[in-house]
């Protein structure tokens, strides 16, 4: 009914941290001499592996919104919600939808960013070592 | 069918974001984690379905079936606007800026 909004609201906090890790990131010191040696293996940024598990938050949400228009569960006018004007069982209905599949997908969207991330941490440490090894 | 179709259509993007070059500078990769974000958020959706329909869910009628395909086919057409409108606004090779300022950019 409106579970896609959970999955949103995760995305538009992401968004913000990305935000503030980035302007970190930014003010990060340079240590003299970075940037000289061609052959070094850089780390991706943090804020780029955020910017990941935000595309697939946004880009999700975006698409399920679309299906919840198609089934008429969401209008494009104010209360946006079809729920909210049938009354206050099918608000408790929408709800506990958004609680239990809305939440599941939050959850499993940023258990395989997770893993993501896992992935290529393992792929950056690699690519370390085989650059030390190389040296 | 909305989730199969989703889910092929994450594939095919993951498939050219690694295969080739000017795609990844087209934002393919994007498009990907759009459809694979999709794809999971679909996922919980059918097994949710599964869990209150249980066997029936594997059995669709006909219309409910053409009407999850139609609604799969458009939501991969939206996803491909989607990623359009990104890529033509970031204009990652310099194509729209070069053809709206060409004179300029020569000047």
């Amino acid at each position: 009914m409106a579970c896609f909004i959970v999955p949103a609201l995760e995305a538009a906090a992401v968004t913000v941290i990305k935000k503030i890790v980035e302007k970190k990131e930014a003010k990060a010191v340079v240590p003299s001499g970075a940037g000289t040696d061609f052959n070094a293996v850089e780390k991706i940024p943090f804020s780029r592996k955020l910017g990941w598990l935000s595309n697939m938050l946004w880009g999700g949400s975006a698409l399920l919104a679309f299906e919840h228009v198609w089934h008429g569960e969401v209008t494009p006018w104010f209360p946006f919600l079809t729920a909210v004007q049938e009354g206050p069982e099918a608000v408790s209905e929408m709800l506990g939808e958004m609680a239990t599949a809305g939440v599941t997908m939050a959850i499993l969207v940023t258990a395989v960013w997770c893993g993501l991330v896992a992935v290529s941490s393992a792929f950056e440490r690699r690519a370390r070592r085989a650059a030390e090894a190389a040296k | 069918m909305t989730l199969l179709i989703t889910v092929f259509a994450a594939l095919a993007a993951t498939a050219i974001w690694y295969c080739s070059e000017s795609a990844r500078r087209l934002r393919v990769g994007f498009l990907s984690l759009m459809f694979w974000g999709a794809g999971l958020m679909w996922l919980v959706d059918a097994v949710f379905e599964y869990a209150e329909l249980h066997e029936k869910f594997f059995t669709p009628s006909a219309a409910d079936m053409l009407n999850d395909s139609y609604l799969g086919v458009s939501v991969v057409a939206l996803g491909l606007v989607i990623w359009l409108v990104t890529v033509l606004v970031q204009d990652p090779n310099g194509v729209v800026k070069a053809a709206l300022f060409g004179k300029k950019v020569n000047q």
